[in-house]
């Protein structure tokens, strides 16, 4: 049962940079609303003891993801790292798959043997999931290099964080994606903070949106808390990469409401600044004022709670439910027949 | 009716913790997302957020409250929605639905290839080989590509690639940046989305740079993406020392790469290893470390001539037949080994060569059977000896066939120092055929 679909128009839009139709608008909302809930769900299933190891949420960061695959087509990869719930979400994973992934069972996607980090889907391009800091910056790299090789007009977007943007083959990426001209668009989701660490005490560059300026690639800074802003962003980039232009950045200024991950008391910050962007920045609240507007009701805004309420459900219901993995499985994998 | 807030677990090893605050009390009404409570854990203390909405009909354990324990109720929560929210206890796994991730037919098995006799040979020279392999399978496949540093235009360092790029062009003989973190990772990506990339490193010292990528992207993502995701790859190169090249460029991979599942590791000696075993590490699916030796690269062995000539990933050579002891190698040591079985038939001594070519995974049947006729063993390599190949094979030869041993299984291996560059010490640090010889008459 497909629960989640996966949301392509950005060939259907003859311009760039307009506001996104109450159709569009609606989808948006609910893509970011089951993310949400799916967190919610997650941090409490972890509460519970049913997810181990490390969990990195992605509440609060929503629109990245979403703005940005309301501009890509099916076909285009998306590599991202161990924050990764979101991103399979967002690119149709089912809710289920990934669900039981974090609880390790036979029914998740990883079969169990990746956890929240690794998740991986050969059908709807979603690369991973990477847990080693920057290392999917130049995996992302490959995705694209592949596309320019098979001379196809796919992009391959590339996200990873203000944290990762210090590590060094974040910057042999760049230079090689320049030099060949790859079809990648690099996502810094700047939420401000890798792990307990501000950007400012970590990174001297105090644009990020112009990191890649020394290999000519263009950047822009984006609202991350503004759906429409970042999907007008990634129209611009789409186009740029599909016409052979070579790789663009965004830097998408986000936040993320939870600690860095579910054993992080986050201290760094305080409870008013996070308190100040959940109320006065919170993206889903902006695009439900936006639908307000235009006249979409409780009951309108209640049928997509439901919807999403009882795919969360079940999710967790299934991932709940789902076997362990067989002890063979551990011999599984390891190497293909050859 | 109400549903029940639990004390949750807030790091991978709590499984107690302190109540330390609440925030809410009975009759306020919260929202998913409130911060409802703190928790001291052994290492910090937690807020506590709503995940469901409602009004809190009662607190069940008091703040302050020390050694609650993860999963007790801690409050009750009234609320229309709470019902449909509220957590279900962990169920004991049952019979599940059917799993959502299914496994893409894309990943085409490669069929086994078989050692057999592949008739006339003529001399030719490790380059030549390794060139020749790349060059035959790249006409083959049109996803296979080669890309490294000076391997188009210069037309190699070690003029591996020599013609290769007038051949198959820029796309597919590509000039990378000297950035072998980088450009190894995109080589794994782009095997990860199908291609079949050759990786050339100078030198497999600098691939110490990349050896992130290569483990933990290339070698672990088909297990941990419960086998959707393989990565065709081969990463070749100059292994081991070369000369007078001095401690950073001169060190033996073979034990760190052997050590590690999800890879294949292959050595090859002789021209016809090297063209038969490239062919097959470019075919296989999986990520192949492919160690050449810079010394063996002019030297020149008889190859078979045949077009579909090719080796299997996997299986030693016996490279000279002898009854007295087993003398084990791989790569340039197939050499040293033989000069020292040559020079102990002079002194009446059969020693039965064997060439490893593959290290991971392990021919042990071949040693096995082989220690089993002549109850002796020595192996010999170039690297290091702690934690060597040599300990491993000798390892395994103990768990297969102590009762066969006529003596205690002996290592020959470089010295452990970090190579030097002065040509008399230098000498003294690699394995000599009279090492080796040395050592098989101390336990014949």
């Amino acid at each position: 049962m497909a629960q989640t679909e996966t949301r392509k128009r950005g060939k259907a839009r003859p311009t760039s940079n307009q506001a996104l139709t109450k159709e569009e608008l609606l989808a948006g909302y609910r893509d970011m609303l089951l993310i949400r809930r799916f967190e919610e769900k997650a941090g409490q299933l972890y509460g519970m003891g049913l997810i181990g190891g490390f969990c990195h949420l992605y509440i609060g960061q929503e629109a990245v993801v979403v703005g940005i695959q309301m501009a890509l087509d099916e076909g285009d990869e998306i590599i991202t790292s161990y924050r990764d719930h979101g991103h399979m979400l967002a690119c149709g994973m089912e809710a289920r798959g990934v669900m039981a992934e974090l609880t390790g069972r036979e029914g998740g996607y990883s079969r169990g043997k990746g956890g929240s980090m690794h998740m991986f889907s050969r059908e709807k391009n979603f690369f991973g999931g990477h847990g080693i800091v920057g290392a999917q910056v130049s995996l992302g790299a490959g995705l694209a290099f592949s596309n320019w090789y098979r001379r196809n007009d796919r992009v391959a977007v590339t996200y990873f964080g203000d944290g990762a943007s210090n590590q060094g083959q974040v910057y042999e990426s760049f230079n090689l994606a320049a030099l060949m001209k790859l079809p990648c668009i690099f996502v810094i989701e700047n939420n401000k903070y890798g792990m307990g660490t501000s950007v400012e005490r970590a990174t001297a560059s105090h644009d990020l949106s112009q990191n890649g300026a020394p290999w000519g690639i263009k950047g822009m800074k984006v609202d991350g808390m503004d759906l429409e802003a970042v999907h007008a962003a990634a129209e611009v980039a789409v186009a740029a990469c599909r016409a052979g232009e070579g790789p663009y950045l965004l830097e998408v200024e986000t936040y993320r409401y939870r600690g860095h991950s579910m054993s992080d008391p986050a201290k760094y910050r305080t409870r008013d600044e996070v308190q100040k962007m959940r109320t006065e920045h919170d993206a889903i609240e902006s695009v439900r004022h936006k639908l307000e507007a235009l006249g979409v009701d409780e009951q309108g805004f209640k049928a997509i709670d439901d919807e999403v309420k009882a795919i969360v459900t079940d999710a967790a219901e299934f991932a709940q439910t789902s076997p362990e993995p067989d002890p063979s499985q551990l011999w599984t994998d390891i190497l293909l027949e050859g | 009716m109400g549903v029940q807030i639990l004390m949750p677990a807030l790091s991978p090893t709590m499984t107690e913790g302190k109540l330390s605050r609440w925030l809410k009390k009975a009759g306020d009404e919260v929202k998913a997302g409130d911060v409802i409570a703190e928790i001291e854990t052994d290492k910090a203390t937690m807020e506590v957020e709503a995940v469901d909405e409602g009004v809190i009909a009662a607190i069940l354990v008091p703040e302050g409250t020390e050694g609650v324990a993860v999963n007790t109720p801690i409050a009750e929560l009234a609320g229309d929605n709470a019902a449909a929210a509220a957590p279900a206890p962990a169920a004991a796994p049952a019979a599940a639905p059917a799993t959502v991730a299914s496994l893409p037919p894309s990943l085409v098995p490669t069929p086994v290839i078989a050692e057999k006799e592949w008739g006339e040979t003529k001399p030719i020279t490790v380059r030549e080989a390794l060139r020749d392999a790349m060059a035959a399978e790249m006409r083959r496949d049109p996803d296979v590509f080669l890309l490294g540093e000076e391997v188009a235009q210069y037309q190699g360092a070690y003029k591996i690639s020599q013609g290769l790029l007038d051949e198959f062009g820029e796309r597919r003989i590509i000039d990378t940046p000297i950035t072998e973190h980088g450009f190894t990772g995109m080589a794994v990506g782009a095997a990860m989305n199908g291609l079949r990339p050759i990786v050339e490193f100078m030198t497999f010292n600098f691939a110490m740079q990349a050896i992130d990528q290569i483990i933990n992207s290339a070698a672990k993502t088909l297990y941990m993406s419960g086998g959707q995701m393989g990565c065709p790859i081969v990463f070749r190169g100059p292994n081991g020392a070369a000369s007078r090249v001095a401690a950073q460029h001169s060190q033996c991979y073979a034990s760190w790469y052997a050590h590690c599942p999800g890879l294949k590791v292959v050595a090859p000696w002789s021209s016809a290893d090297a063209k038969g075993l490239l062919r097959a590490a470019i075919r296989d699916p999986n990520p192949i470390i492919f160690l050449e030796n810079e010394i063996l690269y002019g030297q020149t062995f008889d190859c078979p001539t045949n077009e579909d000539f090719i080796l299997p990933i996997g299986k030693a050579k016996i490279e000279r037949a002898g009854s007295d002891v087993t003398i084990v190698a791989f790569s340039i040591m197939v050499g040293v080994a033989l000069k020292a079985a040559e020079a102990l038939a002079a002194q009446g001594i059969s020693a039965e060569v064997i060439n490893l070519r593959t290290i991971r995974p392990l021919d042990i049947d071949t040693i096995v059977a082989s220690v089993k006729k002549t109850n002796r063993i020595v192996t010999v390599e170039e690297g290091w000896p702690t934690a060597g190949i040599g300990a491993e094979i000798n390892m395994q030869v103990i768990e297969h066939c102590f009762d066969w041993l006529d003596a205690p299984p002996v290592r020959v291996a470089g010295l452990d120092v970090p190579l030097p560059y002065a040509a008399n010490l230098e000498k003294l640090c690699l394995p000599q055929p009279d090492w080796v010889v040395d050592a098989v008459k101390k336990i014949v």
